[in-house]
């Protein structure tokens, strides 16, 4: 009897899947059908579904915001914009086979992409063999720009930039002396946490101490006894908002009352969930800033709100820059070629080639890697528990 | 450094007992379907996740009724637990016919890969429902028993720090004892817990005593899951956020308890959780200020395995188990 059930369970979840992924095929096709003039097409790939839907979405409607808002202008250039987006499901391999069909697809001369970071550096090297520019307006490991591929571009900030900013702002601005350092051993915590330490210890602070704790476990009080007898007067996290969110936690009960700080991994609203009331008097840095700091930022919030009836995400107002960047890039391209369609490798060059690009969120101006020279990395504190945390500061370059 | 040592000791104990008797509760599961079967019943740590799971939904769906307001807090619990120790023991009984019973007679490798494949359906299954339900899969449950208590240990001994706990880990602490008492005496004082040792002891000469080796064998796996469930729900009452993968680290840390108490014995799985908890808290501590910060309190598994080898070479059976008489 149970087994017959699972087994119609499974049978029934396998028919969904198939006919979710028929659909998604269906709309790609359906989108493909051009008009009288000539169709430029501009892809974006995010995770549409799963765990990361929520980001993914901002990123896919930041970008048609900015594509719709500039389809009349490039109508009168004779050209007829339109926007294709992909589901990369956060999925390596989803992503590198949407980039073969991106690729194959010759109308196509721009992505908007990935959000993970996983996703953008096997993707790119597609991207790299049909010379089609992606800007990603969320990836931050280091090894997207690094590996000099002259497609690949980035408005956010890289992950080694985190790390020292952190630092920064705790050694000078919070006059942290003793900091204690946790991360969880993969190769994002380490990271940021080594930047971190590397930085703080620089600019004069003392490490009492550098634990690491494994990914999955739910209680953290070991660490955290040593702690509280280092008595640090900073606790700084390299890590995911899962583990981080229970470390403040357990801290706090454990009456460890000093400020603690993460990175980007604990800008997400889950973090607020798993630690409650615990969270005040925590910092975080992110890459992305917000964007109801400056009055376009506030336009654009609001256009974007009357259009899809949804907030804004982190990430929403880097894919509207993002996709800016990419059409001034196009736009570029086509005038130097004297009206007519670039090729795919004069648009990837003005891409790049972009300088002193006005954003809502942020400047654009690619270095030689791609790059943004003007990313900036945003101190956020928690000041109650409710998500998202207040703005504190911007540490430039 | 030995002052640290010290000073952090009564509060070591606190969080290392609260662990402890989390790791008993569910190493118990291991040790009686071992003692029973032979079997490693590798999926028992997922059972305790289901049953955080089942537990947490509870509590959610009795807050959202209100009765937060009306009931104490300790009976909205133990309604809790009670109702998901009947759910997961279902759950056991379930398992054991679908997926055990068909292998009994098979390879003991055959089952034991079975328990794997449980494992696994199992995790997928409650991550599929939570996100079905909840749009992600790490869920944070209601906050219960968040009073905090302070303990003046320095009035003890001077060189003690004061220590902190959670009002939770007393409930954690008096649930487990007590379910662990009433099992040792469903075991050693009932006509069930003696027909259990029977089928533990030789199944086939237990059949011809007429005892009824299914049946025996249903209820242990009941029990087993009961047990594993209801720790879940205090599990998730005492660290607040649960996810589908939780039963993998602790069952397998678990399954370490069971073995170092001597696995197939209640008692000695019980007191092989307990030992395991306060070692693992103890090294994460102080590894690092005993080295001299050469191993850090990541090595603290690392530490309570090296314990285990070691008395495992001395002492094959386990702290308290028997040294096992030659099944003919």
């Amino acid at each position: 009897m149970k087994s017959k059930k699972l087994w119609s369970f499974g049978l029934a979840a396998v028919l969904a899947v198939s006919l979710l992924g028929a659909c998604s095929q269906y709309s790609s096709k359906s989108n493909a059908s051009g008009g009288s003039m000539q169709v430029i097409k501009i892809a974006t790939q995010s995770p549409l579904s799963g765990g990361s839907a929520t980001l993914g979405e901002a990123i896919k409607l930041g970008a048609q915001l900015a594509l719709e808002e500039q389809q009349a202008k490039f109508k009168k250039m004779g050209f007829k914009l339109q926007l294709v987006p992909y589901d990369d499901q956060g999925d390596p391999k989803k992503g590198v086979s949407n980039a073969q069909l991106i690729g194959s697809d010759d109308q196509v001369f721009g992505v908007i992409g990935h959000l993970n970071s996983g996703v953008s550096i096997p993707a790119s090297e597609v991207y790299e063999k049909y010379a089609i520019p992606m800007i990603s307006p969320a990836s931050t490991a280091t090894e997207v720009t690094d590996r000099n591929l002259k497609t690949v571009n980035r408005v956010c900030a890289r992950d080694d930039f985190q790390g020292p900013a952190g630092a920064s702002y705790a050694v000078k601005t919070l006059k942290a002396k003793k900091i204690f350092v946790i991360q969880d051993k993969t190769a994002y915590g380490q990271g940021l946490a080594d930047a971190f330490k590397a930085a703080a210890e620089k600019l004069g602070a003392k490490i009492v101490g550098y634990e690491s704790i494994t990914v999955g476990e739910k209680d953290f009080n070991g660490v955290l006894n040593s702690v509280s007898s280092a008595k640090p007067d900073l606790v700084y996290f390299g890590g995911l908002y899962a583990e981080g969110g229970l470390i403040v936690k357990q801290a706090r009960a454990k009456g460890i009352d000093v400020p603690i700080m993460g990175g980007d991994g604990l800008d997400s609203s889950t973090y607020v969930d798993i630690a409650g009331g615990a969270v005040k008097n925590t910092y975080l840095t992110s890459v992305a800033g917000d964007v109801s700091k400056t009055s376009e930022g506030k336009k654009f919030a609001e256009n974007y709100k009357n259009k899809f009836r949804k907030n804004v995400e982190s990430y929403s107002a880097y894919a509207y820059d993002a996709m800016g960047v990419m059409l001034k890039g196009l736009e570029n391209a086509i005038k130097a070629n004297g009206g007519k369609i670039p090729t795919r490798e004069q648009v990837r060059d003005a891409v790049r080639a972009i300088k002193d690009y006005k954003g809502v969120v942020t400047e654009v101006d690619f270095d030689s890697k791609g790059d943004n020279k003007y990313a900036k990395v945003f101190i956020y504190k928690f000041n109650k528990a409710a998500y998202p945390a207040e703005q504190e500061g911007e540490i430039s370059k | 450094m030995l002052t640290d040592l010290i000073g952090t000791l009564p509060q070591v104990l606190i969080d290392g007992l609260t662990l402890g008797a989390i790791y008993a509760v569910v190493a118990i599961g291991y040790t009686m379907v071992y003692g029973i079967l032979e079997l490693i019943n590798f999926a028992h740590g997922e059972i305790f996740m289901t049953g955080a799971f089942i537990g947490t939904s509870l509590l959610f769906l009795f807050t959202g009724q209100g009765w937060i307001h009306t009931l104490p807090a300790i009976l909205i619990l133990l309604l809790a637990i009670i109702a998901a120790s009947i759910c997961t023991g279902v759950l056991g009984i379930g398992i054991e016919r679908v997926a055990y019973r068909p292998l009994r007679n098979a390879p003991k490798l055959i089952t034991l890969i079975t328990a794997i494949g449980i494992s696994f359906l199992l995790q997928d299954i409650v991550r599929f429902i939570a996100e079905l339900k909840k749009g992600t899969y790490i869920i944070n449950g209601p906050n219960l028993f968040n009073g905090q208590i302070h303990i003046k240990a320095s009035s003890l001994w001077p060189e003690f720090h004061d220590a902190t706990l959670k009002s939770s880990f007393l409930v954690v602490l008096l649930v487990s004892i007590v379910m662990l008492a009433v099992l040792d005496i469903f075991v050693n004082r009932t006509k069930w817990g003696m027909a259990m040792r029977a089928v533990a002891q030789d199944r086939e000469t237990a059949s011809l005593m007429s005892v009824n080796v299914n049946k025996v064998i249903a209820i242990t796996f009941f029990i087993g899951s009961a047990l594993g469930g209801a720790t879940g729900v205090l599990f998730a009452v005492q660290y607040g956020t649960i996810d589908p993968y939780i039963g993998y680290t602790l069952g397998i840390k678990a399954f370490t308890a069971a073995v170092l108490g001597g696995i197939g014995n209640i008692r000695g799985s019980m007191a092989g959780g307990l030992i395991l908890g306060l070692i693992e808290m103890f090294a994460a501590a102080n590894l690092s200020g005993l080295t001299g910060g050469v191993f850090g309190s990541e090595y603290k598994d690392v530490f309570a395995f090296i314990l285990l080898i070691i008395v495992l070479i001395f002492k094959p059976e386990g702290l308290f188990g028997k040294a096992a008489a030659e099944k003919v």
